[in-house]
This record gives structure tokens, sequence and C-alpha cells, in this order.
């Protein structure tokens, strides 16, 4: 329905690809965004994600899961958006040797539940916890240009104000678009910050969200850690979002 | 493709032949599942065995807890890309779920049903035979919520998306119906040795 070009579903088949990294940007100290540009694409959801598969010269091969950070735009580039883990594998190796120019191999888009297209409507509940906003900034930034009267509010769970991804974007949009809540919260942080809260996410925060909407969300998306999306499910079906309304995605960790 | 400056941290010996490509080993137990954790619980549950639309057999917790009871110990591999080893399950050997119902599998497909309305399809021949079970206990202990309990189904040879968490029945179909992931692009059946995890692998 989309006035955007490439609102695409998972392909029938998914086929191991080369994309160049055409930017990377450092976002916060845990945090860098890849810039990619598959050779073959042909666009994507919000939402969904790509696998990415590393191999070293003896054919020895790693694969890992990325979520697709930016809207769906026809640009035929898509953004990754990796948080450091220290003792990982793949996350390192993206933060200490890749560069732009390099070419990476991934398959995708990849999923069919935990995606948002804007005849699927409103209002939009969005709870983040870390890199867990990623899939949720896509839906954002979409939403924001396919379809921003449908009522939307984020709750987005950070340890520090340094952590938070995206925050001068997110402020911005929260400060412009009438129809977009932005409730921020850092878990690990003391020193005020305007227009953000702290303390880790409760019932009452999801109870203030709830209420900045017109009316009960349509669909409730949750991503992050397991331990975080595990609390904000409990915090969710608590205040009396329907279970059937919930989509969550697991990062592990 | 060699990706430039890749060396990869390698799994220790004896741990690289039983990963399945793509996979990684894991210490912990990730929870992976569509929506929340479902709240069931045992005074309200049943687990029925289906053939067609047609009950066969229905069991309130009690009674299925006086089913003969199993252990299998096995690796598990999530299509997320985590394998773990060794897990410890114990519960109903799917074998004995259908010798108390006094059948023998009437047909070659099976569609896995759970509480929080997921769906999986699993090919029968993948459940009989020792190779499967309702599992209830997880190292010892009643299986938490939010890993599958009360129960799970248990088929640790494919894919842990195919081991339905919060199961409440086996339904056997006439063809090969796709369950909740399989309708959204993953594998029908999902041999994570031949790498099945998408349609099309
Ligand atoms: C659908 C999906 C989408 C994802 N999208 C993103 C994304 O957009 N951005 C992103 O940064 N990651 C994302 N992830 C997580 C990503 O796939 C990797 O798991 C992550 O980058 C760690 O990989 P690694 O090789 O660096 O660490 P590994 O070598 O896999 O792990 C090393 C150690 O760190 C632990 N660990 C793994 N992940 C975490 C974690 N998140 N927090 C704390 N400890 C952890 C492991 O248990 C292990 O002990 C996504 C995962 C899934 C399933």
């Amino acid at each position: 329905m989309s006035s955007l070009p490439d609102i695409a579903p998972q392909p029938a088949r998914l086929v191991w690809q080369p994309a160049a990294v055409v930017a990377i940007t450092r976002e916060t100290p845990r945090v860098k965004i890849f810039r990619l540009k598959p050779a073959d694409w042909h666009g994507f959801t919000a939402g969904q994600h790509v696998d990415v598969r590393l191999t070293a010269p003896d054919g020895y091969q790693a694969e890992r899961s990325y979520s697709i950070g930016s809207a769906p735009d026809g640009s035929g580039e898509i953004e990754l958006v990796i948080d450091l883990i220290d003792e990982g594998e793949v996350s390192p190796f993206f933060h200490e040797v890749v560069e732009i120019g390099d070419e990476i191999e991934i398959r995708g888009p990849i999923g069919g539940h935990f995606i948002w297209r804007a005849e699927d409507g409103g209002p939009l509940l969005l709870i983040a916890g870390g890199s867990g906003l990623v899939p949720l900034m896509s839906v954002l930034r979409y939403r924001a240009q396919a379809a921003p009267e449908i009522p939307a509010a984020l709750i987005y769970s950070a340890r520090r104000r340094e952590d938070l991804i995206w925050c001068g974007e997110l402020l911005r949009r929260a400060a412009e678009d009438p129809n977009f809540s932005l409730f921020a919260t850092l878990s690990r942080e003391t020193a005020p910050t305007e227009g953000i809260r702290h303390g880790r996410i409760d019932r009452a925060l999801v109870d203030a969200a709830l209420e900045s909407l017109p009316a009960p969300p349509k669909t409730t998306f949750l991503c992050g850690s397991n331990p975080f999306v595990s609390a904000a499910s409990t915090f969710a079906l608590d205040a009396g979002i329907p279970f059937a309304s919930i989509k969550a995605e697991r990062y592990g960790g | 493709m060699a990706t430039r400056g890749f060396i990869g941290k390698r799994p220790t010996d004896g741990v690289g032949d039983r990963l399945p490509p793509g996979q990684y080993l894991t210490e912990d137990f990730p929870v992976l599942s569509a929506g929340p954790t479902p709240r069931v619980g045992l005074a309200e549950w049943r687990f029925t065995l289906k053939d067609g639309v047609r009950p066969v057999m229905s069991w309130d917790w009690e009674a299925f807890n006086r089913l003969p009871q199993s252990k299998l110990t096995r690796d598990i591999h999530c299509v997320t890309k985590w394998s773990k080893f060794n897990t410890a399950w114990s519960g109903v050997m799917v074998d004995d779920i259908l010798a108390e119902a006094g059948i023998a599998a009437p047909s070659e497909w099976t569609l896995a049903h759970a509480y929080d309305g997921y769906t999986t399809n699993v090919p029968t021949e993948d459940l009989v035979g020792g190779k499967a079970m309702v599992a209830t206990h997880f190292e010892g202990k009643p299986l938490i919520a939010d890993h599958g309990g009360p129960a799970r189904l248990l088929v640790p040879h494919l894919y842990f998306w195919k081991s339905a968490k919060w199961v409440n029945g086996l339904q056997f179909t006439r063809r090969d119906e796709a369950g909740f992931w399989e309708l959204r692009g993953y594998h029908m059946r999902g041999d994570p040795w031949r790498e099945q995890r998408f349609t099309g692998d």
C-alpha cells in the first residue's frame, strides 16, 4: 500500500550474498552503525533482520542475526547497529576489524512475525531494552514517513545516558511529532537529564506510556535481551495488554 | 567467500563436531518465543491427542504424570544460532502417549499445538521411535514457564522451534500443514545438520 518503494516480505528462498560496507558510524561508546549495500536487494519490512556469515581463510564460519535499523527507504542500503559484547566472537570483529569497502556476507530480509506495515495500523506500543531498539527504530522511522497519523509510544531503557542509541533523533521526533511519545529511562545513571527518566522499566512506566496513547495499542512490540523481554512482558500483561497483541524478539544474553 | 581479517574463535576440541553448521555453543539457556510467557495453571492443564478434528484421548495433569516416565539427555540447537549440549529432560515419550491411547500413528504428519496459540508441524517419524517426548522436567526440576512449563514438546534432533513450549496437544493431519513459524518462512522439517532454517534451505 505504501508510497515507499521497497517494502518486501521474506523472499521464498534466502540466498547468501555479498554486501559492501559503505559507511561506519560510532553511535555510542559500545555501538557502531554499519551501512551496507547488498549486491541484490529488493527491500524489506520494518522489524526484519538479516543473517550475517563470516568465513575464515580455512573455511571456518560464524553466523549471527542483526536487525535492520534503517527504514525501508528505497536506497538499496540497510543499517546494522552492533552492540559490542566484550567476550563475543562476531560483534568485536565488527567493532575492531571491519572497514569501509569490506564485503560481508548476508542473507535476508528475514522475519514474518516481528514486523510492521502501515496497513497493520495502530496505536503502537514499542518497548526496547539496549540494542533491542534497532528493529523498533526501523518501525518508528518508517511510520513517520508512511503513516505519521498512527499514534505510537516508545519505552526505551538503556544503562547510561551515553548508551542511548539515536538519542538526538528520538528526542527530536518526540518534540516534533504530536502522535509520538518517548519514555526513555536509564537504569544505571542518576544525573538528571532533560526528557529522560531514571530507573528500570516498571509497571508505572508502562501505564504512563499507555496513557499517552489515545486508545489501547493494537500491537505491542518488545525487543531486547532475554531478561529484559521477560520483565517487560510481565509488566505489559499486568497492565492489561492482551496476550495475543504482544510480539517479542529476544536477542540472547 | 573469505571475510577479510576474520579468524574467529574456534570451538575447543570435541565441541566443533557436535555443532551443526552456523551454530555456536552457549552455557546459558536463552529463552525464545514469539510473545510473552503464558500463565498456565496445573488445575486447568490438559493434553489432547487428535486425529484430524477427532479427539482420540485427553489427559489432565495428574493422569498425564501417571504415564510411563522417561529421560532424554541431548544437545539442542536453536535457529537463532545457539546450541546447548547435554540438556537433561524427563517426561513422557510420544511413543508411550500413543500406546496409552491405543493407536499407531495414523498419518505421516503431525501438528503440535500450544497454550499461546503457537503451532508447529513435525513429520510423525521425527516424533516416534524413541526420538521425542512431552517434557515436564528439566535437569530434575519441574519445567519453568519461561522454558515452556508445565510441559513442552521435545524433538531434540530438529531446530528447537519444533519443540513447542506450553504444548497442549498433538494432532495428526492428512497433509503437512505449516505451523506458526513455518507459515512465516521457516523450514517444514528443520534439520540443523542440513541447516534447514528457512523455506528453500
Ligand atoms: C533476531 C535477532 C536480531 C538481533 N539483532 C541485533 C542487533 O540489531 N544488534 C545487536 O547488537 N545484536 C543483535 N542480536 C544479537 C546478535 O545476533 C549476537 O548474539 C550478538 O552480537 C553477540 O554475538 P557475539 O558473536 O559478539 O557474541 P557471542 O560469541 O555469541 O557471545 C559471547 C558471550 O556473550 C553472551 N552474550 C551474547 N549476546 C549477548 C547480549 N546481547 N548481551 C549480553 N551477553 C550476551 C553469550 O551468552 C556468550 O556468553 C540479534 C539477535 C537475534 C536473534
